[in-house]
């Protein structure tokens, strides 16, 4: 694929809403993907969104501004653990703690995966399904709100 | 004053409160249900926060949750609205112990008050007029009831004690329906409430629902903000509202909000609040106080020319009220139609999306709605769409200008009573004034019979 096709993938992904973009063409493969930009500089990322950013809304088929969604991060593809409360996301039982689960790192079903502190009691949240950890959603510290995913289990 | 306070409430209310906050420039947190995440006042909110799914019990009472929120927002304190935990004591003990501030009065206050026997009692204490009835809770032996009865005198109501808000409630009319009425309320009342407590007061037959606003700081002070009249009711719902009562004179408002303000001091009482009356023959009659903010609010702020919900936040934070009871001047005539997400007569709720909306305006016309076109109305919680209120300076300009503006509504893809607000806004005995809580069921019984 010569770079000149590969700018334009990488211009049209940039434009468009699309949060990511693979392309087989014979024995080439390229894959251009958005996420990982919203964890960057500065910018305080909590859970409790501004309600401009879709990313925790419920799947109802809605038609979400894709100017909006652009601004969220495209999660991979696999199952999402989703938050069932309202709390502080933790990735270790305590601070110093080694945490729960890394990426890569393999689940089964009732493994405790993080912690979700509310009201002074700390709830463990177990992965609902076997598998491997692919992305970790949350930053350690961070509020969740209900539904909102925090691991993408493969 | 707070800088940041959380809304613990949805629909119209939600709106209204954060339109409060907007102005006296504190930031709002709103939480809400998967389904209403596309609200109004979600977007407008500084924060949001999901709580739980649709049903109310996973959500909008969902206790930790809310408090959770709070929490992880770092909100100063919690606004309930009316309904939901509004007037739930734990809540507002719950709330006040994790370090917030409940919006409303006191826990213990909450508590009395939702109790409609210690209410009754309070209020007779502190020289209030009630419904003639009983004191305490109603005896158990039959023999014992139906002495009451006799002595209470012929109808009679037999209400849940942890009731209100017209629900668990049963007219017996003969000695024969007595006992079986007082057990059969009972045991809905243990279903409903979770309490089999019940009493018994007169049934007056064709009495007005009037009732008093006050407002109340944290120093002691009370006043009385008019009155409120709202017998346009069915099946305990009320429907239209006005301010002030028509055909009530100034003495007799004077005289009763006097004697509920002083009932404030005397309880120490914190808050707006309503005491809901009865109103037969001259005489008024408390039946409940509601210790929240009222759907029907806006009627009085359109006559003191007050805000309520700023007014609540005020003395939340400690603020002494500065008016004095002389300063309270009703002004004009204020008409309020809820307007719900229903058939307009056979009352079957109408959830679905909204296809099309435009809402009246003009001089003296003021809606508190959080409909939007586009906007999915869940079938999850209860019909109201919004309040369309008309201020004229007299009641008959408030009524012309009522009706120039329900014909300026339009709201498609669902079924509204806006339909039925045009009918009652023109009817003749509406148009005099002072009907019954009555009139409205009696006028509909006439309308399906006349098919």
């Amino acid at each position: 694929m010569d770079l000149r096709k590969l700018k334009t993938l990488i211009d049209l992904v940039q434009q468009s809403g699309i949060a990511e973009l693979e392309i087989t063409e014979g024995e080439e493969k390229v894959r251009i993907s958005r996420f990982g930009t919203s964890a960057a500089a500065g910018g305080v990322v909590t859970g409790i969104q501004p309600a401009v950013m879709p990313a925790t809304l419920a799947p109802v088929a809605e038609a979400t501004d894709p100017a909006e969604s652009a601004a969220a991060p495209a999660e991979p593809e696999g199952h999402a653990v989703k938050s069932p409360m309202v709390g502080t996301f933790y990735r270790s039982s305590a601070p110093g703690a080694k945490a729960f689960v890394e990426v890569g790192q393999s689940v089964k079903t009732g493994d405790t995966v993080c912690i979700i502190e509310a009201m002074k009691l700390l709830n463990e949240i177990e992965a609902d399904r076997d598998g491997v950890i692919k992305a970790i959603l949350v930053e350690n510290g961070q509020p969740v709100e209900y539904g909102q995913p925090l691991f993408v289990i493969e | 004053m707070f800088e940041k306070i959380l809304i613990a409430n949805r629909g119209e209310i939600a709106l209204r409160i954060q339109r409060a906050c907007r102005e006296m420039g504190i930031k709002t947190v709103v939480v809400h249900s998967e389904v209403d995440a596309e609200a109004k006042y979600v977007r407008l909110a500084d924060e949001s926060v999901c709580i739980g799914p649709a049903p109310s019990a996973a959500s909008y009472l969902n206790v930790p949750a809310i408090i959770a929120a709070a929490e992880v927002t770092d909100a100063e304190a919690i606004h309930p609205g009316y309904g939901f935990l509004s007037e739930n004591a734990d809540f507002a003990e719950r709330v006040e112990q994790s370090g917030f501030t409940f919006i409303g009065p006191k826990a213990e206050t909450i508590r009395m008050m939702g109790d409609k026997v210690s209410a009754k009692l309070a209020m007779k204490k502190a020289g209030v007029p009630v419904v003639p009835g009983m004191d305490g809770a109603m005896p158990e032996e039959p023999k014992e009831i139906v002495k009451l009865a006799r002595q209470i005198g012929y109808p009679v109501i037999v209400k849940a004690a942890g009731g209100g808000g017209g629900r668990g409630m049963r007219v017996v009319h003969t000695e024969a329906a007595l006992i079986n009425a007082v057990h059969t309320t009972r045991a809905e009342a243990q279903a409903a409430f979770g309490n089999p407590s019940v009493y018994m007061e007169k049934y007056l037959e064709k009495p007005r629902h009037i009732e008093i606003q006050v407002i109340a700081d944290k120093h002691r002070n009370a006043l009385y903000l008019g009155d409120r009249d709202c017998s346009m009711q069915r099946r305990h719902q009320k429907i239209i509202e006005e301010a002030p009562a028509p055909l009530l004179n100034a003495k007799a408002r004077a005289r009763i909000g006097e004697r509920c303000a002083e009932a404030c001091r005397k309880i120490g009482y914190e808050g707006a609040g309503t005491f809901e009356f009865l109103y037969e023959d001259g005489e008024f009659y408390f039946i409940e106080m509601n210790t929240r903010l009222q759907v029907e609010h806006p009627v009085t702020e359109m006559v003191t020319g007050l805000d309520v919900v700023q007014m609540q936040i005020r003395i939340a934070a400690g603020e002494k009220l500065t008016l004095r009871q002389k300063d309270i001047v009703l002004k004009g005539h204020a008409i309020e139609c809820r307007v719900n997400a229903e058939d307009p007569y056979k009352f079957t709720p109408s959830p679905g999306r909204i296809t099309s909306l435009h809402m009246p305006g003009g001089p003296g016309i003021r809606v508190d709605s959080h409909a939007y076109a586009g906007y999915f109305v869940p079938p999850n919680y209860d019909s109201l769409l919004g309040k369309i209120i008309a201020y004229g300076d007299t009641r008959e300009q408030a009524m012309a200008r009522l009706h120039i503006a329900l014909s300026e509504t339009v709201i498609e893809g669902i079924r509204t009573n806006v339909p039925l607000h045009q009918e009652l806004v023109q009817d003749t005995a509406f148009q005099r004034g002072g009907t019954s809580i009555h009139y409205l069921e009696e006028r509909l019984a006439k309308l399906t019979r006349a098919e």
